[in-house]
């Protein structure tokens, strides 16, 4: 066995894999596996080396290639059936399927359970570690569904939105294009008519929210973001700002992204973009004092000066009534 | 491979030195020591890499005259049985397996795609759905701590309380991970503080470590891991009440309610007295505490610490 430890998994699934897919093309078994035709072809090349003791001609796995690339076992030296599920591969399949169930107006619910029950069956005994997993989703939003129903019928949305980064609340008429559901919370990415642009929403900020009778019509050049680095993308128009982040504020660095990250005794020096300071802002003041500003300079004086202001407040006994 | 392909296809045990001699890419036997060293090397790594992915060895003798173990696969054990999913559930599958984002649950969930695909079963994991959804990314903690539960192995790691005080190591039997609206917790049994306890992912400092064999401890049977984590933020039986500009400070009128005689003045329930500070301080001169007393001294601290950024750094804390 001189296989590395990713391949072996590969290797014992590939023959019952061209089993059940006789003649398939060799580059799209490859993409089946995630990996290059050349890749695959090496795979083959090793299998067919492989078979049962005496190592004679008829004891060796036998596959047929046809011209086109096409390819066939012939004889699979008692390898058809894959391997079980592990307790890791179990578990991540069963659980996803019971936040998909928890999750009403997502899928079809009937295939989900039907899905669900058949893959714990075929997990057996690994099925029981997926105790070990639990996601609480608050699917039970009335929003999810409308959205969704808008989203097959093709069809705009009103809705009033809570922006925490600005405090604001606003209307819009916005076109939808996808849901997403990232770290626990939904979004919804949609053209904003009102802004002309992309947005994305987070369900529980949406307050009221209705379906409108007219097509949903977002620009034919806007495309969905690539989210695979995160939700919120910085762009090269932004400021920068730096921040030192004491221990316990570390998690900011998990939490937003940042263009650089660094270690700076037990805490950490980050940079951040934003398109305004509006929200960094309120970031650093809401960490009271666990961040610090070190650039922009001004920016620092004017939350210290805003901090001092808020303080004077609580100096005078009758500020608090003074100030409504 | 040939090992395995070998070992499924014998009733019978097979002795280390019969499976030498069966499965090439063994060292033979030449009769020196060296030679039986790098067998056994070999063999002893090859055991432990299909333990590893999975496959089910079985150690035993075939005959009480049998004078030491030898190995088999069953094929009961091995194979995965026979499994079809409709297309509608095959697409739920297909979904699913989307919600991983994390190495740890990605890569699992792609090797069972691998699987059932050999099985026969037609799966399309790239199928156009107007959806994106994703529920573990950003938690580097979590491969680890998801690995811990499932094997039920003790499970260490440096917590952060809240308030700031220094990170402090915690030994626990984890029964389980849990993510409850956008935040994972590990939630287990506190082996230090002998008591179930629930600890947010985000607090770890540095990475936790799983120490100890596999199987350590069992999971209580009426366990309720969502349960455990909400009771770490107990439901509340204090009111804050907060004065807000007019107009201003949408986040705490959202967080709470307005008083019934006075639309400024905002009752919020007060369950953690540290995040309600950080967020009335967030809104500055916009929000001012009422009452209670410890939560407008927690603010005043944030406030003087942040007017004192322009000149000097903060270093206290509360």
């Amino acid at each position: 066995m001189s296989a590395s430890a990713d391949r072996v998994p590969r290797l014992l699934a590939l023959i019952p894999y061209l089993q059940a897919h006789p003649d398939i093309e060799i580059s799209s078994a490859a993409g089946d596996f995630g990996i290059s035709a050349d890749e695959l072809r090496e795979d083959l090349n090793l299998l067919w080396m492989c078979g049962l003791p005496g190592h004679g001609p008829g004891d060796l796995i036998d596959l047929s290639f046809d011209d086109d690339d096409h390819v066939a076992v012939t004889f699979d030296a008692g390898m058809s059936r894959p391997l079980r599920l592990t307790t890791h591969e179990a578990v991540a399949l069963i659980v996803a399927l019971r936040t998909l169930a928890a999750t009403p107006g997502l899928i079809e619910q009937e295939a989900v359970s039907r899905a669900l029950a058949k893959i714990e069956d075929a997990a057996g005994a690994q099925a029981q570690a997926a105790a070990a997993v639990t996601v609480a989703v608050d699917g039970q939003d009335a929003r999810l569904a409308i959205l969704r129903r808008a989203l097959k019928a093709a069809q705009a949305v009103r809705l009033t939105y809570y922006s925490a980064g600005r405090d604001a609340r606003t209307e819009r008429t916005v076109d939808p294009m996808r849901l997403l559901l990232v770290d626990g919370h939904w979004y919804l990415e949609a053209w904003c008519r009102r802004a002309e642009g992309v947005r994305m929403f987070r369900l529980d900020r949406i307050e009221e929210l209705g379906q409108l009778d007219e097509p949903s019509r977002p620009p034919r050049d806007v495309a969905p973001r690539d989210i695979s680095g995160g939700l919120f993308l910085p762009s090269p128009e932004d400021i920068e700002v730096r921040l030192r982040l004491l221990p316990w504020a570390r998690w900011v660095a998990d939490y937003y992204p940042c263009q650089s990250v660094a270690e700076d005794g037990d805490g950490l020096l980050v940079t951040l973009r934003s398109t305004e300071t509006t929200w960094v802002r309120r970031l650093v003041a809401g960490l009271g004092g666990a961040a610090q500003v070190l650039d922009p300079p001004a920016l620092a004086a004017e939350i210290a000066q805003a901090a001092r202001q808020a303080l004077a407040a609580y100096d005078t006994p009758a500020a608090g009534t003074a100030m409504a | 491979m040939n090992l395995v392909i070998c070992l499924l296809a014998t009733r019978h045990y097979l002795t280390a030195e019969q499976i030498r001699r069966a499965v090439p890419g063994y060292e033979a036997d030449d009769g020196t020591d060296r030679a039986k060293e790098a067998f056994k090397r070999m063999f002893e790594r090859d055991k432990a890499e299909l333990r590893e992915i999975g496959v089910p060895l079985q150690t035993g003798r075939t005959s009480a005259f049998d004078d030491e173990d030898g190995y088999r696969i069953t094929r009961d054990a091995y194979e995965l049985p026979p499994i079809s999913l409709a297309a509608d559930e095959a697409a739920a599958v297909g979904l699913a397996v989307r919600l991983w984002h994390s190495a740890a649950l990605a890569g699992a969930a792609e090797g069972a795609l691998h699987k059932l695909r050999a099985a026969g079963v037609s799966l399309d994991e790239h199928a156009a759905v107007p959806l994106e959804p994703r529920l573990d990314s950003g938690e580097p903690a979590f491969g680890v701590c998801f690995a811990a539960a499932a094997d039920r192995r003790e499970l260490r790691f440096d917590y952060r309380r809240p308030d700031g005080s220094e990170p402090t190591p915690r030994r626990i039997h984890p029964w389980g991970v849990v993510a409850r609206r956008g935040r994972w917790y590990v939630a287990g049994h506190d082996l230090g503080r002998e008591a179930p306890r629930a600890f947010r992912l985000s607090r770890f400092a540095g990475r936790p470590k799983a120490v100890g064999p596999a199987g350590a401890f069992e999971r209580p049977e009426d366990l309720d891991l969502v349960a455990m984590v909400a009771s770490v933020t107990p439901a509340s039986e204090v009111t804050a009440r907060i004065r807000v500009r007019a107009g201003a400070a949408e986040g705490l009128r959202r967080a709470g309610k307005a008083s019934a005689d006075d639309p400024d003045l905002i009752e919020v329930p007060l369950s953690d007295l540290q995040a309600l500070a950080d967020r009335v301080t967030s809104f500055g001169v916009d929000a001012f505490v009422e009452e209670p007393a410890a939560l407008r001294e927690a603010v005043i601290r944030r406030l003087s610490r942040l007017a004192a950024m322009s000149q000097a750094p903060a270093e206290e804390n509360s």
